[in-house]
């Protein structure tokens, strides 16, 4: 047998059908479902008279619109038509019998959050939603992705995807990580390096000993921006930490289930002489906490770094980058540690996760939010907001003078009330930069937890390990 | 869905790289539970003032470029979120093709189940199309997808490659779910072999 990667094995075990042009009807294990990008597929299927194929493999949750703040089962709480949008959810999840977690659910929260948290994320499956950040869920060894709403229906009529192969990517860190440096400044780093179309026709291994050392929470905030370079999804290589994570989650499978599932889980690597399209490799001592300072993910810098020339760039991104600059009102030779921040912002599918908000605590206890600056978290799921309390790290954010909030995707793309005002500057846990993307013209800086933390308290971008 | 045959219209250009979902579409119109009615606020950040006042500069408000059909546009267009509002609104506007050097995954994939044909040429080739777009409304560019071919208004004409399957799809309004559905004895077939083999999915 030939040698294979990770997604070949991935990709060849969900194959249904192969046409002779190489199109491939593939067979979809989970596909989780929120009230953004559903309505018009089940408004489709309703037209057709036709139903979901496998609602036992369809789970569904409200977060992109939800209201982050206290009393929010009060529909007052939304405008109108985030509230018909959360409601025609509802609607949807009883009436076609899918799996679902309403909004006053403690394990609400944000469908890449709670798909791994409640165990439906296995490795080998492949896993898709209405959604680009599914790539999260390949950090259990899971082929994920986004679709369009069109293809949302198509999946919920048939649990098939009409697809053809992507190309075979590999992306290495070796070593050791240094101190201060986490898993975002990896994933920021590797699209600094690629691009934001530097994956595009592919899907990404991330392996290489950094990432090994990496925990599931880690690997899952590497996974989710592989959309942001491009690539179709993110995949990292399960192994005893993944075992670790799943098991005795509630839909994770048991007794002999999981003995057989852990022989073929075993299986799910690389090959060693596997055939790579593209391989990048980043030495793991090289990355350093990094911020971005323009409006694509690929404009990332170490903290240390200054404000880049426009006249530094070549091709379309020399007016690209005086566009971003104008916005970010921002000037060539400034020192990132010295923009100052209006507000911070720490939650979001890259950055919701227990770990993340642990790693918060550790900069901001003892000590408080800068004067000036508005500042939130806002947990993941409800049961990440939950364990966040037993350990006493919302007791931490509260008198640090944190905005300690409920489960939602929040100012990440702010169709919530979270958002920024125009000019307003944000440090901030998310995946996007994009104009607009916080709020209208509002500007937002990429970064770790432990470096958005630090912001927080200093009030302007700042480097965690010179803080004391 | 409508068919995509040939198409003659003014192409707007957008020189722009990495235009994103966000920018083609704001999140704030994303909440909307149906597929129409986007077309107006199509880049609605760039397009408008705060007040809803046109921003005369952006040139889908320029007189020339009011009936586009066709953008020109830079690298890495539709990057960002998987929202199909972004081809719903394109679509909903008149756009039916968009040419750049290259696309983002699922924008590509989305344009496709909405009848909007997105061409990949080299940048020379786009620089050129680019060119002859920044001509205004005298200049048409033809695009004919059975030939595989964009001819500028100067009659220069350029072959680009399209995916067979997509292709039949566009030029025949096919729907997908309908053509999926035919194969049902296969996705039978499938899943019970599947769940034998891994039932705890």
């Amino acid at each position: 047998m030939s040698p294979k990667t990770l997604y070949d094995k991935i990709w060849d075990a969900h194959v249904v059908q192969e046409d002779e042009d190489g199109t491939c009807l593939l067979y979809i294990d989970r596909h989780l479902v929120h009230e953004v990008t559903s309505p018009q597929a089940f408004e489709g299927l309703r037209m057709a008279g036709r139903g979901v194929r496998a609602p036992d493999k369809t789970i569904a949750v409200p977060d992109h619109n939800v209201p982050t703040t206290e009393g929010r089962e009060d529909p007052a709480q939304m405008t109108e038509d985030s509230r018909i949008q959360v409601a025609a959810l509802d609607k949807n999840a009883k009436e076609f019998g899918i799996h679902y977690y309403p909004v006053d659910d403690v394990r609400q929260g944000i469908v890449h959050i709670v798909g791994p948290e409640q165990g439906w994320t296995l490795p080998g499956m492949t896993v898709v939603c209405g959604d680009s950040h599914t790539a999260t869920h390949g950090a259990f060894g899971a082929l994920a992705h986004g679709i369009g709403t069109s293809e949302v229906e198509h999946v919920l009529a048939t649990q098939t995807l009409i697809q053809k192969k992507s190309k075979n990517m590999k992306v290495e860190i070796t070593g050791k990580l240094r101190p201060g440096v986490t898993a975002k400044d990896i994933t920021l780093s590797v699209i600094g390096k690629t691009g934001t179309a530097g994956g595009t026709g592919y899907v990404i291994e991330y392996c290489g000993e950094a990432i090994r050392d990496l925990s599931m929470e880690g690997r899952m905030t590497v996974c989710n921006m592989a959309i942001e370079g491009g690539a179709r999804a993110g995949l990292i290589a399960p192994d005893e930490k993944t075992f670790e994570y799943i098991k005795g989650r509630p839909h994770a499978p048991k007794g002999a289930q999981w003995e057989q599932a852990m022989e073929w889980w075993k299986t799910l690597y690389s090959d060693d002489d596997a055939h790579w399209d593209k391989v990048v490799t980043i030495k793991g001592e090289d990355i350093a906490p990094v911020v971005t300072w323009g409006t694509s993910p690929e404009d990332v810098l170490p903290i240390t770094d200054v404000v880049p020339d426009p006249e530094s760039f070549s091709g379309g991104k020399v007016d690209a980058a005086r566009r971003a600059l104008d916005y970010m009102g921002l000037t060539p030779g400034q020192k990132l540690t010295d923009i100052k921040v209006d507000a911070v912002f720490i939650g979001s599918c890259t950055n919701g996760r227990i770990e993340d908000l642990r790693a918060v605590a550790d900069v901001v206890k003892g000590k408080h939010v800068a004067e000036g600056v508005r500042a939130m978290i806002v947990p993941g799921s409800g049961l990440v907001r939950a364990q966040a309390e037993e350990e006493g790290l919302a007791e931490i954010f509260q008198e640090a003078g944190f905005e300690w909030r409920l489960a939602g995707c929040s100012m990440c793309l702010a169709m919530n009330p979270d958002q920024l005002a125009p000019e307003e500057r944000c440090a901030s846990t998310s995946n996007r930069n994009f104009e607009g993307r916080q709020g209208y013209k509002g500007r937002t800086h990429l970064m770790s937890p432990a470096m958005a933390a630090a912001a927080a308290v200093t009030g302007h971008l700042t480097d965690v390990r010179e803080l004391a | 869905m409508e068919k995509f045959e040939k198409l003659s219209g003014i192409a707007a250009p957008l020189p722009l790289v990495n235009i994103d979902t966000d920018m083609i579409i704001p999140k704030q119109f994303l909440k909307t539970i149906k597929r129409s009615g986007l077309g107006v606020n199509l880049f609605d950040e760039m397009r408008y003032d705060r007040e809803g006042n046109e921003n005369p500069d952006f040139v889908l408000n320029k007189p020339a470029y009011r009936e586009a059909q066709i953008l020109v546009a830079g690298d890495n267009f539709g990057c960002g979120s998987s929202r199909e509002h972004a081809p719903w609104a394109l679509a909903d506007f008149g756009i039916k093709a968009v040419i750049s050097t290259s696309f983002a995954d699922i924008f590509f994939n989305n344009c496709f189940k909405n009848g909007i044909l997105p061409i990949v040429m080299p940048q020379e080739v786009v620089d050129v199309l680019m060119k002859d777009a920044e001509k205004g409304a005298n200049a048409r560019m033809e695009i004919d997808l059975e030939a595989q071919t964009v001819t500028t208004s100067d009659g220069e004409t350029f072959s680009f490659e399209v995916d067979p399957f997509k292709k039949h799809c566009l030029l025949n309004g096919l729907d997908d779910i309908g053509l999926t559905m035919e194969k049902v004895g296969a996705i039978d077939t499938f899943e019970a072999k599947a769940s034998a083999a891994r039932p705890w999915v």
